[in-house]
């Protein structure tokens, strides 16, 4: 009975993958791939993607097969690989087969010639047999790579998945390599081609990460032991080499790789902050603030109001001054906000707050108060920042003459934003580790019973608002700085969305969860054209796929990682507890 | 150790705030209806004109909201995604009308050309709902109340961007149906066609399912699951079975609401979920989250409300264009309702107070 | 002796249900008394009323003197009582020490910026507020255990816990709402003499809610009985145990008349030697 059941799995396997790769196709990712190559001029992204759904459905396959029969069968593993793969490939087929004949495009708009062109290798319709054939071979390897020894997976797939980030980003690393000295420029264009990894730097990367992952698996752990047998000093004194290297990157960047990186890292570093503040709302006293794009934008209005040299500017002070009044004004915005909203609960808060948000964004863009705000044109004309002094005012609508460095470039407003994550970070540190942050946790966990031990909700959870709000703003005015100008369509829900997620899939309540969400899900869209046609269906991907299999984060707060420690710790002392 | 002065002041300064906002609200709404009426500016068929389309609106507003509202009860979870499903429903219509109407079918028999766009849309959302409470709720029916609410975030996401993906980021265009066109002629007002039917459709709908659930086996099957689950299961119910199927029914409704939405606006596209999701959610709130007439009630207070409101008390306030602040005064109300009676109109049968 | 606690004709309505009906209850200063009945009786919803939540429809409570039927859980903390919990309501993601640090919430008055700023106020501070964290995790007798995640910990452990927390908030009066629930003999007897030395060392009032009889009847000075939110009897534990209204609320109208002796070994488990 499990023989034909294990085939049946397979079958299953094969016609989800048919779906998932006939979805990719109708979505529109195929072609958009097409035009990145992974590997220059033998494979495009496209192809790579449908090849990755083909052999992920072998191996799982194979998987399931391995469960039914209770240990590893490696026939069996293989057939259902097959199967799985086959049966995607003949779904595809089937697909370029009725897409040929009938017109799908009334309907859905990427059934084209074009997708067909590419599905065909080009050839039309006679040519839809190597589809089946990619499919069988594909989930046979996929399958395979179940039966492989534990050892080598791990750093096969790690050495995958490294060859493949650098192959995604091999556009930007030449860009960034070819303009410096020499050798740095001959390595360039012999690792990363125009649109994809050479196959001389496919293999280098590949193979180089292959084999220290391999070596890491053996002699690893003893590493890892040599460094906590350091004394306490010197564990300290790694962790501070290493941070004194990132600065050093950190700070030396964006001479060497120009204003788009610099750009993007401008941006990632403001979601930071905005990260960080939601995390102490959301994060560590767990109050769902949808609504939380409404403190960027008081930030970056309040700036604008304050330094604009356009016709809405109400006074015209240096940006250094506007900057902590608009801190004020979001903290003052968030008790406001917040206050109203204490005693609700839950999903009700989240929607409260979203319909706060909306609030203040449609009267922000309204006529009606367009002689305050600028109405849907917004404000313009934000002075930049400058390290000296402002002549007088002139004229509106020209910006004041610096006397001293003006920081009007990105590179420059680079460092004011770096700057300003860094200190936030360290604030958000230092206040989880007080007083404040233990009452933000207890709510957090249990409202009633931390109320039941002397904690004022209505005091805590209102500074959970307000410096949260604080950091936010202190976001909204660097951006609108960065700008030059706000507008009301800036502060959309989908920014909200975007700061919850990006805390989400960091890890909640960590702050080093906060900076990597930052990275994977605001700066990865940025450096990658192509994805960032298909963010936000990526993001809803991600969104749940993280709920379903780590709701913790990518990288999670200690007390989570506390928990895998002590599991060891407990099994040494359980007789020794009553 | 006893109240400090600080936190006694603070005290004071919530419920002064609290009380303030609600006297503010009141305040605006009667010196602006006030102003309005005395300036005249409209006139007893413009404002007929208002109610009707208030009406018709507020029904798919309550339409939609039923299926949060049922959700909301058997699985104490908001369902984000619903407005997609709303969506998709406008879209399934859309593809099948517009491919009946190339053929003539729709001129022909506009009674048809109305119900089946309106039945395809129904299978269509309920299967999609399906799938997604399998993939993306089911797994998560344990966890802590947040990971299934951004679980619900991103389904909604993947949904709104995949009909992007498949039919594009443009307007479709609904088409429409000739026999709708033009006006009745009620009590000597002229009211739209479209509205009148858009608004009986919704009450039959809405009819169906109140005696589903009041008398049909699975109605009361889905009545005990919402109170107690725990209790329903060990009656003999499936509640796996019947959470599914409050999904489906739930989406059914919105899919029909979708088709409705498109005839009195005709556009149909990705995002036009969003607004009427998070409307028909305050209609749900408004009646009494967790109860089904009250979704309707909810419905029909909110769309009656949000169409005679911009005329009626922020003109009379002084404001410019109203109508951009027409959604404002949907959000106030939400902010209002959750505030000042989290219960509803019809009160929430599902409050859990503190011990 | 003065009564620390006073409870005079609180009542406590939910709907139509009655769940405290006008129930009078004092409570010496420095003693051990307990509120026992069938369940449903209202005992955790009188317990409820007395920490401040849900406010009391009427009657009054009177602290030390002070009525507290209208004041916040926080403040009525504030004043010097404290409970635990029928369900443990650990924070289970936090571990031992940052559960007892909560509990100190209310002694420790750094602000927030001066936490930020790291001043050496804040500093001194933390660390006293760490030494007393050990020294209640000493007192429980989980010391080496405070890094532990109370999820982590065994159920015996997680109940002390939660003591030690309630303990932290420096309480004149404790409430336990069924602390040996789910504990096995050796474990109870080990609770007792817990008990007691919270009374003797420390001076802290204990009221108990408890269905385990050994231990009620072991420990308590005085007992209460609560059958559908009304007061039924009340004084020593001997005079309760032979107490026909008792019995027959709890073992029904039956039992009263069965045999005081058959009833009697079934309600305290104790067989009378015959």
């Amino acid at each position: 009975m499990k023989k034909e059941n294990f085939i049946w799995n397979a079958v299953k396997m094969g016609l989800l993958g048919g779906a998932i790769a006939i979805f990719i196709c109708l979505v529109g990712m195929t072609e958009i791939f097409s035009k990145r190559d992974v590997i220059e001029k033998v494979i495009t992204l496209g192809q790579f993607v449908l090849l990755t759904t083909i052999m992920a459905m072998g191996f799982i396959a194979s998987r399931r097969t391995s469960d039914l029969f209770g240990e590893n069968r490696p026939v069996m593993n293989l057939t259902a690989g097959l199967v799985a793969g086959l049966v995607t490939g003949l779904i595809l087929a089937l697909f370029v087969f009725i897409g040929l004949h009938v017109n799908l495009r009334t309907v859905f708009l990427n059934a084209s010639p074009p997708l067909y062109k590419l599905l065909t290798f080009g050839k039309g319709e006679g040519n839809i047999w190597p589809l089946p054939l990619i499919g069988a071979g594909g989930g046979m390897v996929g399958a395979a790579f179940l039966l492989l020894p534990a050892i080598y997976r791990g750093p096969l797939t790690r050495a995958l998945l490294f060859s493949f980030f650098m192959a995604l980003f091999s556009g930007l690393f030449r860009v960034v390599m070819i303009n410096q000295k020499g050798g740095i420029a001959k390595a360039a264009k012999y690792l990363f081609g125009q649109t994809g990894l050479t196959w001389a730097g496919t293999f280098i990367f590949f193979f180089t990460v292959l084999i220290i992952a391999f070596l890491w698996n053996f002699r690893g752990k003893e590493i890892q032991a040599g460094i906590s047998r350091l004394p306490k000093r010197g564990q300290l004194s790694l962790r501070i080499l290493v941070f004194l290297i990132i600065l050093y990157i950190a700070i030396g960047l964006p001479t060497v790789s120009g204003p788009f990186i610099a750009q993007v890292i401008v941006t990632v570093a403001l979601f930071i902050l905005m990260g960080l503040g939601l995390n102490i709302t959301l994060g560590f006293a767990g109050l769902l603030d949808l609504g939380f794009v409404a403190f960027y934008a008081i930030g970056a209005y309040t700036v604008g109001l304050l330094t604009s040299y356009g016709p809405f500017g109400l006074q015209h002070i240096s940006f250094w001054v506007a900057v902590p009044i608009a801190v004020l004004v979001a903290m003052m915005f968030g008790a406001i906000l917040g206050l109203p909203v204490l005693g609700v609960r839950g999903d009700y808060l989240a929607i409260a707050t979203l319909g706060f948000g909306e609030i203040v964004r449609l009267l922000a863009g309204s006529d009606f108060l367009a002689k305050y705000f600028g109405g849907p044109q917004g404000i313009i004309g934000i002075q930049k920042p400058c390290i000296g002094t402002l002549a007088p005012f002139v004229k509106v609508d020209v910006p004041r003459v610096c006397n001293g460095i003006e920081l009007g470039t990105v590179q420059t407003i680079y460092y004011v934003a770096i700057a300003s994550a860094l200190l936030i970070a360290f604030v958000a540190w230092r206040l989880r580790e007080s007083r404040l942050g233990r009452a933000w946790m207890a709510i957090r966990e249990d409202e009633d019973v931390a109320e039941a031990l002397g904690i004022n909700l209505i005091q805590t959870k209102l500074l959970a608002y307000m410096l949260g709000a604080a950091f936010a703003g202190l976001g909204g005015a660097i951006f609108a700085t960065l700008i030059g100008s706000i507008f009301a369509t800036s502060m959309q829900l989908i920014v909200s969305i975007n700061v919850v997620a990006l805390i989400v899939v960091g890890g909640m309540g960590s702050i080093p969860g906060v900076i990597v969400g930052a990275i994977a899900l605001i700066g990865l869209p940025e450096l990658l054209r192509e994805v960032s046609e298909f963010r936000y269906l990526i993001y809803g991907l991600v969104l749940i796929i993280m709920m379903l299999a780590r709701p913790e984060g990518l990288w999670p707060s200690s007390a989570a990682k506390r928990e895998l420690h002590h599991a060891d710790a407990e099994n040494v002392t359980a007789e020794s507890m009553v | 150790m006893r109240t400090s002065p600080g936190e006694r002041l603070l005290d004071l300064a919530v419920s002064g705030f609290l009380w303030g906002f609600r006297i503010l609200i009141i305040a605006a709404i009667l010196i602006g209806t006030i102003s309005a009426i005395r300036a005249g500016k409209y006139s007893g068929d413009q404002w007929i004109g208002f109610v009707v389309l208030g009406i018709s609106q507020g029904s798919i507003y309550a339409l939609i909201a039923l299926g949060y509202t049922m959700v909301y009860g058997i699985l104490r979870m908001i369902n984000f995604a619903h407005g997609e499903i709303f969506m998709s429903g406008a879209f399934s219509a859309y593809f099948l009308a517009a491919w009946l109407n190339n053929t003539g079918f729709i001129d022909r028999n506009p009674i048809l050309g109305l119900l089946i766009p309106i039945l395809f849309a129904m299978i269509m959302s309920a299967s999609i709902a399906m799938l997604v409470e399998r993939i993306a709720y089911r797994p998560l029916r344990e966890a802590p109340r947040l990971v299934p609410l951004i679980s619900a975030i991103g389904a909604s996401f993947f949904l709104q961007y995949t009909f992007r993906g498949f039919f594009g980021p443009g307007v479709y265009a609904y088409p429409p149906i000739k026999a709708l066109d033009g006006q009745w002629n009620i009590f000597g007002f002229g009211i739209l066609k479209v509205q009148i039917i858009v608004a009986i459709a919704a009450a039959i709908m809405m009819a169906i399912l109140f005696s589903i659930v009041q008398y049909t086996k699975v109605g009361k099957a889905m009545r005990a699951v919402s109170e107690d689950k725990d209790t329903a299961a060990l009656m003999g119910i499936d509640v796996n079975r019947i959470i599914v199927t409050t999904f489906a029914v739930g989406a059914a409704m919105a899919g029909a609401a979708g088709v409705l939405y498109s005839l009195i606006y005709r556009q149909v596209f990705f995002l036009m979920g969003f607004t009427p999701g998070i409307k028909a959610f305050t209609s749900a709130v408004l009646g009494g989250i967790g109860n089904i007439p009250g979704a309707m009630v909810g419905g029909l207070v909110l769309g009656i409300f949000e169409s005679i409101g911009p005329s009626l008390f922020l003109e009379g306030l002084g404001i410019t264009r109203p109508y951009q602040l027409k959604d404002v005064i949907a959000y106030t109300m939400l902010v209002m309702i959750l505030l000042f009676r989290p219960s509803g109109i019809l009160g929430e049968r599902l409050t859990k107070k503190k011990a | 002796m003065a009564n620390i606690l006073e409870a005079k004709k609180v009542t406590k309505r939910f709907g139509g249900l009655v769940a405290v009906n006008a129930v009078d209850f004092n409570i010496p200063e420095k003693s051990i008394v307990s509120i026992i009945g069938p369940n449903g009786a209202g005992k955790t919803t009188f317990f409820n009323c007395i920490t401040g939540f849900g406010r009391p429809d009427e009657g009054e409570i009177i602290f030390e003197g002070n009525p507290i039927q209208r004041l916040r859980p926080d403040q009525i903390t504030r004043l010097g009582i404290s409970r635990t919990y029928q369900n443990i309501r650990l924070f289970a993601d936090m571990t031992a020490l940052e559960n007892i640090l909560v509990g100190e919430h209310s002694f420790l008055h750094s602000s927030w910026i001066s936490s930020v700023l790291g001043l050496p106020g804040v500093i001194h501070e933390e660390k006293t507020a760490l030494a007393e964290a050990q020294r209640l995790l000493d007192f429980i007798g989980l010391r080496g255990k405070g890094d532990m995640l109370a999820r982590n910990l065994p159920y015996g452990a997680q109940r002390r816990l939660e003591i030690a927390r309630a303990l932290a908030t420096r309480p004149k009066l404790l409430l336990l709402d069924e602390p040996s629930a789910g504990m096995n003999p050796r474990e109870s007897e080990d609770l007792t003499g817990f008990i007691h030395r919270l009374r003797d060392e420390l001076g802290i009032t204990i009221l108990l809610i408890e269905h385990h009889m050994r231990v009620v009847m072991g420990i308590s000075e005085a007992v209460t009985v609560l059958d559908y939110g009304e007061k039924i009897a009340e004084g020593t534990p001997a005079e309760i145990q032979s107490n026909p209204r008792v019995i027959e609320a709890y073992l029904g109208r039956g039992a009263a008349t069965e045999g005081m002796a058959t009833a009697h070994e079934r309600f305290t488990g104790i067989k009378k030697s015959n």
